[in-house]
């Protein structure tokens, strides 16, 4: 029998909810270990940073890198991994693309840490304390991660071989790329694995007719009917602009695509490709109409760049 | 510095009004300031809004975008589609921090040679108020992963 793959699974800036998808493949799982042995995966396996620094180079055969890079620790894995791996993938949407953790990038580093340690109503913190990367202390130094000004994807700091998106990807593909690294049947460096190349909607079992919007809506504010396409219905939804491959999860479950597959090929921006998608549909033909439907989405930007706003043109805000 | 600054605006115009009003410009010899870079597209409903945002990113200062009055679209609908993008696109630039007077819409007909001028010199005196765009000096290092 030719020796075991060995294939590991980090997170780095997120919630952890890809390796819980990895899991959801559910007793396929006994087929992966079958198949490989898990070298490094600290939700599931037991070995430490000094045991994957005392690897070979090139040691891991894949590396699922999930999560995205916000302070220097997350950097410092992802270069650690990279070295140690033949193949990287950027596993999920904030990897890829910086996914939920990126909206930060709304923000600057001076006023996260100014909400979080000196304004929010929970926070006590008289004497001003702010993290420090050092901390003399008499048993010695302390040491923290440096946090980031900005939220950056993991291809920003390191050679990336694969992308994988979705927030997190679905286990069926999970289960499609695992087995095409057995086989040894991988595209080309640098392509998007785990995903269609078509549009969520190509996917979506919805029925469209006649796309003209009067009045956006946000979730709560309607039952939409559940056989009826959900843009139509006022609900602003990014099949149109984002890649399938989930089969239509999200609308499937009545609630619209926020865009977690991220942009379809050749596509240089997510967010602006879904405004044109948008406006072409709005049913308005004065600037002061117009505004006004406009004027009903709730938050402008992030709804463009909920899971991809390191990796957009724009990537963050400016002062 | 600030006093050497000279914009450089992109214009996106589309081939059928815009385009050749700023041809009706050049043949009757009216002068405008140079900063204009033009860019001819079939129809200001051609104008992805990524465009504009590339052009930003890529060192432009200002993005013009004119297209037929509305009701004249040679393809009856790419001018309402290009407002709509537009209003969105405004929105969009400012919860990013960036002056959206930096991005501006016009329509422009054939015979508006004149006006093609007027509007390429008060949008050239708009950006050079501005001063330079701080998006494109932040973004040349964002892009290196800095």
């Amino acid at each position: 029998m030719a020796e075991k793959l060995k294939i590991a699974s980090y997170w780095a800036a997120d919630c952890g909810g890809c390796d819980v998808a990895i899991l959801d493949t559910h007793e396929k799982f006994l087929d992966i270990v079958q198949a490989a042995d898990i070298v490094f995966m600290p939700i599931a396996v037991d070995i430490k940073e000094k045991d994957v620094e005392a690897f070979p180079d090139g040691y891991i055969d894949v590396c699922f890198f999930h999560g995205a890079i916000r302070n220097s620790e997350n950097e410092h894995m992802a270069k650690l991994l990279r070295r140690k791996s033949k193949v990287m993938v950027a596993f999920g949407s904030c990897a890829m693309m910086g996914g939920i953790p990126g909206l930060a990038n709304f923000k600057d580093r001076e006023g996260i840490l100014s909400r979080v340690y000196f304004e929010s109503p929970s926070t006590d913190n008289p004497d001003k304390v702010l993290p420090q990367t050092e901390t003399q202390v008499r048993e010695g130094v302390l040491t923290l991660p440096a946090f980031y000004e900005e939220v950056k994807t993991l291809a920003d700091v390191v050679d990336v071989d694969y992308f994988m998106p979705g927030c997190p990807p679905a286990s069926h593909q999970i289960w499609n790329v695992f087995q095409a690294i057995v086989a040894g049947n991988l595209p080309p460096k640098g392509s998007i694995v785990g995903a269609s190349t078509k549009s969520v909607c190509e996917e979506c079992p919805r029925i469209k007719e006649n796309k003209a919007i009067k009045r956006f809506y946000r979730v709560h504010e309607i039952i939409p009917d559940p056989e009826r396409c959900l843009l139509e219905q006022g609900i602003p939804c990014m099949g149109p602009a984002t890649r399938g491959g989930c089969g239509a999860a999200c609308p499937v479950a009545n609630q619209p695509c926020r865009g977690c597959y991220g942009p379809l090929d050749g596509v240089v921006d997510h967010g602006a490709k879904y405004i044109s998608a948008l406006a072409s549909v709005i049913d308005a033909n004065t600037p002061e109409e117009a505004a006004k439907i406009l004027d009903q989405i709730a938050d402008p930007a992030g709804m463009l760049y909920w899971f991809g706003l390191p990796a957009s043109l724009l990537r963050r805000v400016r002062k | 510095m600030e006093q050497s600054f000279e914009p450089k605006i992109i214009g996106f115009l589309c081939n059928w009004c815009s385009y050749a009003g700023a041809d009706l410009a050049g043949v009757s010899r009216l002068q405008y300031p140079p900063n204009i870079r033009i860019i001819r597209v079939m129809c200001s409903g051609r104008v992805d809004p990524s465009f504009v945002l590339k052009a930003l990113k890529e060192g432009a200062d200002g993005v013009l975008i004119a297209g037929c009055h509305p009701g004249d679209c040679h393809y009856e609908s790419g001018n309402y589609k290009a407002m709509r993008r537009y209003l969105y696109l405004k929105k969009l630039l400012k919860e990013f921090g960036v002056e959206d007077e930096r991005v501006r819409l016009e329509w422009i007909s054939a015979a508006e040679g004149a006006r093609f001028a007027q509007v390429v010199t008060e949008f050239t005196e708009t950006i050079r108020r501005l001063g330079p765009s701080k998006f494109k000096e932040k973004a040349a290092s964002a892009g290196k992963g800095a």
